[in-house]
């Protein structure tokens, strides 16, 4: 094997890069914290490292969180619309690392629930608020929304406000509210939060 | 943005289990149910009274908070944060101004740092107290629950005291705190200090040792410590399995490190264990805060950089500059440089986090918190499969949710 060319001088890089050299897109250390870039189809693979081996012990999975960068107007770590963010804490190096994979719509995420149990609840989320979808953890019903709800809210283009209400005539529309009092980011004219009014 | 049938929205056991057994049934707890902390729906599939399955069902009280949060400058956040562990309060508020000041890199006075200590382990405090009670409520004790409140409620008046509310003080901002500590604080939280801690015997003297309390408790819902890491699970029910981590003693935030204090653990990770390991937690907080109150250093109660934090009033009768500081402040609010940050404290419920994305302008592209309910609700699911249906309640109350907090 060549010379290792690391990009942080982290011991889960040098373990990521010598396991499965393929995996690991960028590592950075930003505010102090490690962050490992990786190919999503090898999440599981990569948990599964940082979780069994016996130097690193990432055995704490704290949580797993989305964003969405479809509005994002800086630099990126990585190359897709979505973001998925694993925060996985080592209770023997006391240290935490953050892992993200990028997917974009239609794509999917292979589910951790086979390495961390605990993964189950945070990738029903992200299902519910973003739409990404994880491999072997499929949802049908709701998590947070109600069970009839249709759309993803925490997506970018998904507007704050002005949502369709049945009122008693059986006619459908917007809060009245909403109407005489729009605020920054409603969308129901067609504004978006990208509109100059609301700052961004 | 909702479909045009309506008739989806009756709450149905068939979306919940696709397959029932043959000599099993389905029954349905909550969310209106009182032994469920808020509107939690446990759907549980029985065999006489054991339970098979259990599945979660929850999403009643979801706010869309985070969805919101992107549209607030980051002072406007605050609020926000206490109405998710409406209990803990300062706990969030305390989390949120972490993550943000990670992300400005801004440094808090030593002052202000004590003070947020003194704030949090209060919260810390009346949060276990409800937990005692309304626990040992649904376990059929109802004498604790009258004793806990009257010290609760003396908490919540030094909550009035400092910032004139009493659940939701929202005192603890990014930058350090909207103000100082009160005259005669100092003394009344000290008078809590001497009598809480006899108080707090009593209410441990009526189940401690308590024949029924135990047999209610003892062995029920074991949780090992490899579950308990591999679910997520964290703070009390952590420790309660034998594992000693705390973020206060692992990874010090807001000058933690100063102070002397233990980490209660237990052995078996049961239910009884983490009672046991609560009613020590709010000993050992009564520890910190006697040193915090004591020690409380002199100086600002706030960063003196203006660009984060106002400037003092009387300076703004002046001083043109602070006036324009404080303008562009409750107007634009501050812009954080361009990055991600996580910062974490240890909540009365677990590891409590926010994780926060800018875009470089005054509102948060992605603000998320990691409620430690949340992720101890899946424990849940683990624990009831081979317990009795009455032992749910048990669990439910020995995990210690908040649903405010789980529905974000």
């Amino acid at each position: 094997m060549g010379e290792l060319v690391l990009q942080t001088d982290s011991l889960e890089e040098r373990k990521l890069r010598e396991a499965l050299p393929n995996a690991l897109v960028k590592a950075k250390v930003h505010k102090g914290e490690l962050y490992l870039c990786v190919r999503r189809e090898q999440i599981r693979e990569v948990a599964a490292l940082l979780k069994n081996d016996p130097e690193l012990e990432y055995r704490f999975f704290s949580e797993c969180v989305g964003v969405d960068y479809s509005r994002w107007e800086h630099e990126r770590d990585l190359e897709g619309r979505f973001e998925v963010v694993y925060n996985l804490l080592s209770l023997k190096l006391n240290r935490r690392v953050f892992v993200k994979v990028a997917v974009d719509d239609g794509q999917k995420v292979p589910s951790l629930v086979p390495v961390y149990a605990g993964a189950e609840y945070p990738e029903r989320e992200i299902w519910d608020l973003f739409g990404i979808v994880f491999e072997g953890n499929e949802q049908t019903q709701r998590f947070l929304m109600p069970d009839d709800w249709v759309g993803h809210p925490l997506r970018k283009e998904y507007p704050l406000g002005g949502e369709d209400v049945l009122f008693a005539g059986g006619e459908r529309g917007p809060a009245v509210e909403d109407i005489a009092m729009p605020h920054a980011g409603e969308s129901f004219e067609g504004k978006t939060g990208t509109e100059e009014v609301s700052g961004r | 943005m909702s479909q045009s049938n309506p008739l989806t929205f009756m709450p149905s056991t068939e979306t919940v289990f696709q397959r029932v057994g043959e000599n099993t049934m389905v029954v349905n707890m909550g969310p209106q149910h009182p032994s469920t902390h808020g509107v939690l729906r446990v759907v549980c599939e029985l065999e006489g009274e054991t339970i098979v399955k259990a599945r979660c069902q929850i999403g009643y009280l979801h706010t869309g908070m985070e969805k919101e949060a992107e549209y607030q400058q980051y002072h406007k956040c605050v609020v926000m944060t206490d109405r998710m562990d409406y209990l803990n309060a300062n706990g969030n508020n305390l989390a949120h101004a972490l993550a943000v000041e990670k992300l400005l890199g801004c440094e808090i006075p030593k002052r202000a740092q004590y003070l947020r200590v003194i704030l949090a382990e209060l919260s810390r405090i009346a949060s276990h107290l409800v937990w005692l009670g309304t626990h040992a409520l649904d376990l059929g004790a109802m004498t604790p629950f009258f004793y806990v409140w009257q010290q609760r409620e003396m908490i919540l008046d030094m909550f009035e005291m400092m910032s004139g509310v009493r659940m939701m003080p929202s005192w603890i901002v990014p930058g350090g705190l909207r103000g100082d500590m009160p005259e005669g604080f100092d003394k009344k939280l000290l008078q809590f200090l001497d009598t809480f801690p006899k108080e707090l015997e009593v209410v441990e003297g009526l189940l401690v040792e308590n024949p029924i309390w135990k047999e209610r408790t003892y062995e029920v819902g074991v949780l090992t410590a490899e579950q308990a890491l591999d679910l997520g699970c964290s703070g009390p029910i952590l420790r309660a399995s034998g594992v000693p981590w705390d973020l206060r003693k692992t990874q010090p935030y807001s000058s933690y490190e100063d102070f002397d204090f233990l980490v209660p653990v237990g052995e078996k990770g049961d239910v009884y264990d983490r009672f046991l390991v609560r009613i020590a937690e709010m000993k050992e907080s009564c520890k910190i805060l006697r040193q915090a109150i004591e020690g409380l250093p002199e100086g600002d109660f706030r960063t003196s950089d203006r660009k984060i934090a106002p400037p003092p009033r009387h300076e703004l009768d002046t001083s043109m500059e602070s006036l324009i500081h404080h303008f562009k402040l409750y107007t634009e609010g501050f812009r954080p440089p361009v990055g991600e940050a996580y910062a974490a404290v240890e909540g009365p419920k677990g590891e409590l986090g926010f994780y926060i994305v800018s875009d470089g302008t005054n509102r948060p592209y992605r603000w998320h918190e990691r409620p430690p309910s949340f992720m101890n609700l899946k424990a849940l699911e683990v624990l009831a499969v081979g317990r009795l249906i009455a032992d749910v309640v048990a669990i439910i109350g020995s995990i210690d949710i908040v649903l405010g907090e789980i529905d974000r």
